[in-house]
């Protein structure tokens, strides 16, 4: 095993979607949904993801996932390069990255129970021996999800949305992975069930070394449990930081605006809010220069012909802003 | 109540035959008969129209091919119960008789597309350009009417119930096709589809453990359907003579030859036709009871 490098190093990672018409079903046009992205997970280590809706954050899941084939740019999972791999080798891989999905409902098969949701996995990584070690083995991860053992003689239909989510993280232990990969984990569920699921993920990355990769639209949930957070707007990481920096000290426009959308629970404290207008532009056609010139209150003329990119601005801390010193005030012109 | 009356009670329970349901047994039948009409009503009238067609050489039938040229176009009797046609043969007993081509067709047809199509339909809802091709494929033959292909493939051949078979099978596989493809690929969109790719599951497993499975209740609706239909089309066949033999009495045939004298002896075409209509209305019943009751969310306990 390689300790030097980081456990999951994402480089230029680029996805196309062809849009096809036509009689012969030829490319018309292309979704640029990830266009060139970099970031990288240290081993127990959590980032986070975070964007508006169609911004590419889950494509950017999917894509390390190897469920989608990616377009161009270069994964490496603990030094081994990943996203050109064929599919026939990409067994040892998967028993290594799992994923939770979104919606606790469509992630589990209604007609498998419990126990084979779970052996699944087990069996398909050759981690069980017989009958009595897989029942034995489902039960300890019952155990780790603090479910029930006895449950899993049960269906999907016969458990809360909560407890769905517990399974699919079951699931996802199962073969025990070093990267799960949370695909807006944690957005289907009610507040306190959220909140009971962020502490067992945090509890079982205590417990088990876990990497996470929290995809989520949410900053608020997500200021509870990771360490670092990258912003993504339009298929593009603009800003990468650790959480204190990101929502004590933001850096690019677009981020404020997000942290200012973040619910307050006392409605008497000073907020300075910065409202976005329009929608996200089209990921089909994105707007020239900076993508997020078209809705940025500080917009000025070299934004909408030269596309800025990352850089430093402070330690650990890149953004891809024109501006060069992060203004004190957002103020709306 | 002293402890002997209840001891008493006890062993007169327990000394009822035992082909009897208990009363809980019989709480589950009737729950079930409450829950699901529908298949308790299809699937009877469909099983009574089986025992017909297998018990038909014991129900009081005649030779329903021997001629009684002398006793033609009797009127419904006690010695004729249906009525006899114009070659003096039995209609009760042809129509007996006729169940059994029918119901063959029809279950046989159901079974053969079913398979068919499903097959074609999960690999061309898995593999792109395997999918381009056969949905081509099953446009143009669904572009025909189902009918005339028929026609055109029994025409082909010769005049055999196998033949037939084949030749409807032919013409509803597009249907089971499109039906299974369609399923496939909203199925391989799931997120517990992917979560099984991403737990190295291999492609066959995931068809055989994910996909299918979940195609079952759309496909068991469609088999029923196409069990019907396949009913019909084949007494469509036989009545304009591009179907089953004429020496073997289906209920297409039957009703061709009542055809002519209708007007004057309308029971020759009526009693065929009933048994057909409340055969296809009984298999629609329980297709429609069977895809609530396979639904494991709409399920309730049995």
């Amino acid at each position: 095993m390689n300790t030097t490098r980081p456990l999951l190093e994402v480089k230029g990672l680029k996805k196309y979607f062809p849009i096809t018409g036509g009689l012969f079903g030829q490319t018309t046009a292309k979704v640029y949904a990830v266009d060139g992205v970099s970031f990288d997970i240290q081993r127990g280590e959590t980032l986070s993801l975070v964007g508006e809706s169609g911004c590419g954050k889950s494509t950017v899941g999917k894509s390390l996932l190897r469920l989608y084939d990616v377009t161009d740019g270069e994964v490496y999972l603990d030094g081994q390069r990943i996203d050109n791999m064929p599919a026939s080798k990409l067994r040892p891989i998967r028993q290594r990255m799992q994923v939770v999905f979104q919606d606790p409902f469509s992630s589990l098969n209604p007609r498998m129970k419990i126990r084979d949701i779970l052996g699944e996995p087990l069996t398909n990584f050759g981690l069980v021996k017989n009958n009595a070690d897989l029942r034995e083995k489902v039960s300890l991860l019952m155990d780790k999800v603090q479910l029930p053992r006895d449950a899993i003689d049960r269906f999907p239909h016969e458990f809360s949305g909560g407890q769905r989510q517990r399974i699919g993280i079951a699931r996802a232990l199962a073969p025990g992975a070093d990267l799960i990969i949370c695909d807006e984990a944690v957005s289907a569920l009610d507040v306190s069930v959220k909140a009971q699921i962020i502490n067992l993920l945090v509890d079982l990355q205590d417990e088990l070394g876990l990497a996470l990769l929290f995809i989520s639209h949410d900053l608020a949930t997500v200021e509870h449990l990771t360490h670092r957070v990258a912003v993504m707007y339009l298929g593009k990481i603009v800003e990468l930081t650790d959480r204190r920096t990101l929502f004590s000290k933001p850096h690019h426009p677009y981020t404020k605006a997000l942290l200012s959308a973040v619910p307050v629970p006392d409605p008497t404290a000073p907020r300075n809010r910065v409202i976005l207008t329009g929608d996200v532009p089209s990921p089909i056609n994105p707007p020239s220069g900076c993508r997020f010139h078209t809705r940025c209150p500080l917009v000025h003329d070299r934004c909408r012909t030269e596309e800025p990119q990352l850089r430093t601005v402070g330690e650990g801390h890149t953004s891809a802003c024109h501006l060069t010193h992060a203004p004190g005030e957002l103020v709306m012109g | 109540m002293s402890d002997t009356s209840l001891h008493g009670a006890y062993v007169a329970a327990t000394v009822l035959p035992e082909i009897l349901p208990t009363p809980k047994e019989r709480g589950r039948i009737m729950g079930f008969v409450h829950r699901h009409p529908t298949i308790v009503i299809g699937g009877v009238l469909v099983l009574i129209m089986v025992l017909i067609a297998i018990l038909a050489p014991w129900l009081f039938t005649k030779d329903p091919t021997s001629l009684a040229p002398s006793k033609r176009t009797r009127e419904p009797s006690a010695l004729y119960w249906f009525g006899t046609d114009m070659l003096g043969r039995d209609v009760y007993s042809r129509v007996l008789y006729g169940a059994r081509v029918s119901l063959t067709v029809g279950f046989s047809v159901a079974c053969c597309a079913g398979i068919l199509g499903t097959t074609i339909g999960l690999i061309s809802g898995f593999t792109r350009r395997i999918d381009a091709i056969v949905m081509r494929a099953m446009d143009g033959l669904m572009s025909i009417p189902q009918i005339l292909l028929a026609i055109a493939l029994m025409a082909l051949t010769r005049a055999s119930v196998q033949n037939v078979i084949i030749a409807i099978s032919i013409t509803e596989t597009p249907r089971v096709c499109r039906l299974v493809r369609g399923v496939v690929l909203s199925l391989r969109e799931q997120p517990y589809v992917e979560a099984a790719i991403a737990s190295g599951t291999k492609v066959p497993v995931i068809i055989w453990k994910h996909i299918l499975p979940n195609t079952l209740a759309p496909l068991m609706v469609q088999a029923t359907f196409i069990c019907a239909s396949a009913m019909i089309t084949e007494a469509t066949l036989s009545f304009i003579g591009a179907g089953t033999p004429p020496i073997i009495p289906s209920w297409g045939n039957i009703m061709a030859e009542g055809r002519a004298l209708w007007q004057v002896k309308p029971y020759i075409v009526f009693f065929p036709a009933i048994f057909l209509s409340i055969t296809v209305l009984a298999v629609n019943l329980l297709g429609d009871g069977l895809r609530d009751a396979l639904d494991p969310r709409l399920a309730k306990r049995l």
